[in-house]
């Protein structure tokens, strides 16, 4: 893998633009900020007289907390600013936002929204660098490159590894994103749920990627136990509780019954294998709760990492250099 | 006044005439055709055609043109000056104005507003229910005495089959066709763009080539049953171009039309999630493009139709699931259709008349139009196949600027747009 090609986008919009060296670039960078959060003065100078505001149009007090902290740790000057959907149905336009925002002249736009595409547009208009923290069904990217970092600690590397993702595949950035990252690093990933909310030909995905002939990166399992099986890692996706009403699944009983992460269908993966959830999770719908808690279970780890993520990503985004490792 | 189109080629398919005539225009209407080596009339106004063809009158039979009720977003004057300015003598702005256009008055009204104006014919296509509700009939014979030359509730399609089963037989009566924007919304609901690859990969929710399919099949059962002309709008889908092609070859009163951006771009364009790329129907596959390629070819579409849906900047420049469904058509249409039908060789220039002229004038019984031979409406459109030009959106003649097409180079377009004998653009 070649890591000398430096990181040198300014925005991250998703993981899909990113070469697989430039996803290197990223973890490579978070590990070095790793231990500042370990110290008892969290901070270096690393932004220090930079501005990073936190642009949100959908709540998320975790993924918010996780960049004010990282902006914060490395001396960022970080606002953040939450605009519900009623203030923007009060007639300001999305590129109007963007364009007062812009001229307060701040280094980096931290964005997440309900729609897909909005960090892709305002990366168009706007000076500063944009980070996409979740857009629609889209990408979050920061998202599935703290979950690539708590593999790599938990596994070594990704390349080789087998990942079975369950769960609302459709409506799901965290599952695209870890798709575009995972398999760009090697991994095969194996997708499963109920049909409404996987559809057979999701492997589409990934149409027009190169992989190696013998390859399959992508697969659609008819089954919850058929992508368990075998897998270094099990990622289980949140279950929106709407989608029951939009008739996507009968009940979140029978949702958990057919296609929760139990004990015992976690027995089909690996011994070895690991368990990620990209919170907040529904204790008994998902993921019941002793897997939740078990030891392989690293949802804490999984935050942890994010700061060190975020950091790495603020710093290259407004013009730092990647390590190199 | 008397005007003598010179030294052009006259393509003429309902009068089977693809040869050099000139013709000769007088009170606004085709006077008589004249051979090259026959003696001009003295004091006529000479128009020098060398090199270009000379057709009917093309006629837009869907377009929005906003008036009454949404003038920011066009007025049915700068819609008539961007329809002329793209070649078309006619067009039929569809009923989805404020209030919608589902009685006479609202009709007469366009009709006034159109003549004021002074450049393209406009003929209203009525609503098929009050306010477009999908639940009672509008008042289609008092629509028709007004002007009215159809009916449809285009964007709101009438989901209930027992209303539209009447609405069909109520047309019949009137010898209106029922145009139908075919969305079955229970499978498009909350869809942005065509629903395949590039809507998985995009994160956008999808509109399932299915939700126009079923709703095309339904009409066909409708129409067979009620005999009434059913007219699919803006056909999108592989799926719907077969149905249509199998009800025609059984006899089934269907006919359809098929908009460019459809036969030009692919849900490919959507990738940057630029809001000028979002209408309705979306953006499909390039198995659909292809399957209207070749519906257009072998007859199965009847009609190019441009969808000009003028929105304002500032509705498109919300996020791509919020800002509004269409594009501008008007002034680039014609270039498309040379420019990826002509030249591509998937039709030829009578074939392009056929389905800018001569049928939409005979799906729609507007007599005296469609055709040059003496006697009828003098709508002339007078193309330059070889003209190379592009397009800038910013200096559109359309209040609205939402097109995909902008900074678009094309190899030929209209030059001269006649309506009713009068010149009412001319290329400078």
């Amino acid at each position: 893998m070649n890591t000398e090609k430096p990181y040198r986008r300014r925005d991250l919009l998703g993981i899909r633009e990113l070469a697989a060296s430039d996803i290197v670039g990223i973890l490579d960078t978070a590990e070095n900020f790793r231990e500042i959060s370990n110290r008892e003065v969290k901070k270096v100078p690393a932004l220090r007289g930079k501005t990073v505001i936190n642009l949100f149009f959908e709540n998320s007090t975790r993924t918010r907390t996780s960049f004010e902290l990282a902006a914060k740790r490395l001396s960022a000057d970080a606002v953040n600013i939450s605009i519900s959907s009623s203030s923007v149905a009060k007639g300001e336009t999305l590129l109007d936002t963007a364009a007062n925002l812009d001229a307060m002249a701040p280094d980096c736009i931290v964005v997440r929204h309900s729609s897909a595409g909005v960090p892709h547009r305002l990366a168009k208009v706007s000076r500063a660098a944009i980070v996409n923290a979740g857009d629609g069904a889209n990408e979050h990217p920061t998202q599935a490159l703290l979950d690539a970092m708590t593999i790599r600690e938990h596994k070594g590397q990704i390349d080789g590894l087998s990942v079975a993702i369950v769960g609302d595949i459709v409506h799901s950035r965290v599952a695209r994103s870890n798709i575009h990252l995972l398999t760009k690093l090697g991994a095969t990933v194996r997708v499963a749920g109920p049909r409404t909310l996987v559809p057979k030909d999701f492997s589409f995905l990934l149409h027009g990627q190169e992989f190696a002939v013998d390859k399959r990166p992508l697969e659609v399992c008819e089954h919850v136990e058929d992508a368990i099986r075998g897998a270094d890692v099990v990622m289980i996706l949140r279950i929106q509780r709407e989608r029951q009403d939009s008739a996507y699944f009968p009940s979140l009983r029978e949702y958990s019954i057919h296609y929760g992460l139990t004990n015992e269908r976690l027995d089909l993966a690996r011994r070895d294998a690991i368990v990620l959830h990209p919170g907040p999770m529904n204790r008994g719908i998902e993921i019941a709760s002793d897997v939740a808690d078990s030891s392989r279970s690293l949802i804490l780890d999984q935050v942890k990492y994010g700061v060190a993520v975020r950091m790495a990503v603020l710093y290259l985004a407004t013009g730092g250099n990647p390590a190199s490792s | 006044m008397k005007l003598l189109i010179a030294n052009g080629h006259l393509i003429d398919p309902a009068a089977s005439q693809n040869s050099g005539k000139d013709i000769l225009v007088e009170n606004g209407k085709v006077a008589a055709w004249l051979d090259r080596n026959e003696t001009r009339p003295e004091g006529v106004e000479v128009f020098d055609a060398t090199g270009l063809i000379v057709a009917p009158g093309f006629i837009d039979m869907h377009v929005h043109l906003r008036e009454p009720g949404h003038e920011h977003k066009e007025s049915i004057a700068s819609g008539c000056a961007a329809a002329v300015a793209g070649g078309w003598t006619s067009v039929c702005p569809m009923p989805n104005t404020n209030p919608v256009n589902d009685n006479a008055a609202i009709t007469r009204y366009m009709i006034e507003q159109a003549a004021k104006a002074g450049l393209a014919n406009v003929f209203p296509i009525g609503a098929i229910t009050k306010s477009s509700d999908g639940a009672e009939l509008a008042e289609m014979g008092e629509m028709k005495a007004a002007g009215a030359v159809a009916v449809s509730d285009d964007g709101r399609p009438v989901p209930n089959a027992g209303i539209m089963r009447r609405a069909m037989q109520y047309a019949a009566d009137f010898d209106l066709p029922v145009i139908d924007h075919c969305e079955d919304k229970s499978l498009s609901s909350g869809g942005v763009m065509h629903e395949g690859k590039m809507s998985l990969r995009l994160g956008l929710k999808g509109v399932p080539a299915l939700a126009e399919d079923i709703d095309v099949v339904r009409d066909i059962l409708l129409a067979r049953d009620t005999g009434a002309h059913i007219h699919i709008a803006h056909i999108s889908t592989a799926g719907a171009v077969e149905a249509v092609r199998r009800a025609k070859s059984e006899g089934v009163k269907i006919t359809c039309e098929a908009a460019p951006h459809h036969f030009t771009l692919t849900d490919a364009a959507v990738e940057g999630y630029d809001t000028n790329t979002k209408m309705a129907p979306p953006l499909r596959s390039e198995e659909d493009r292809e399957a209207i390629l070749e519906g257009l070819r072998d007859g199965t579409i009847d009609a190019i139709a441009t969808d000009h849906a003028p929105h304002h900047a500032d509705e498109k420049s919300l996020e791509y699931d919020r800002a509004p469904f269409g594009i501008t058509g008007l002034e680039t249409g014609v270039g498309l259709a040379f420019t990826e039908l002509v030249h591509k060789g998937v039709i030829d220039l009578v074939r392009l008349v056929e389905l800018c002229s001569t049928n939409p004038a005979r799906l729609l019984s507007l007599s005296g139009r469609g055709t040059l031979t003496p006697g009828s409406l003098a709508d002339i459109t007078i193309l330059d196949p070889e003209k190379e030009w592009t397009f800038v959106a910013a200096e559109s003649l359309s209040k609205s600027k939402n097109t995909p097409f902008d900074g678009r180079s094309f190899r030929g377009r209209a030059v001269t747009t006649i309506v009713n004998g009068k010149i009412a653009f001319n290329l400078p």
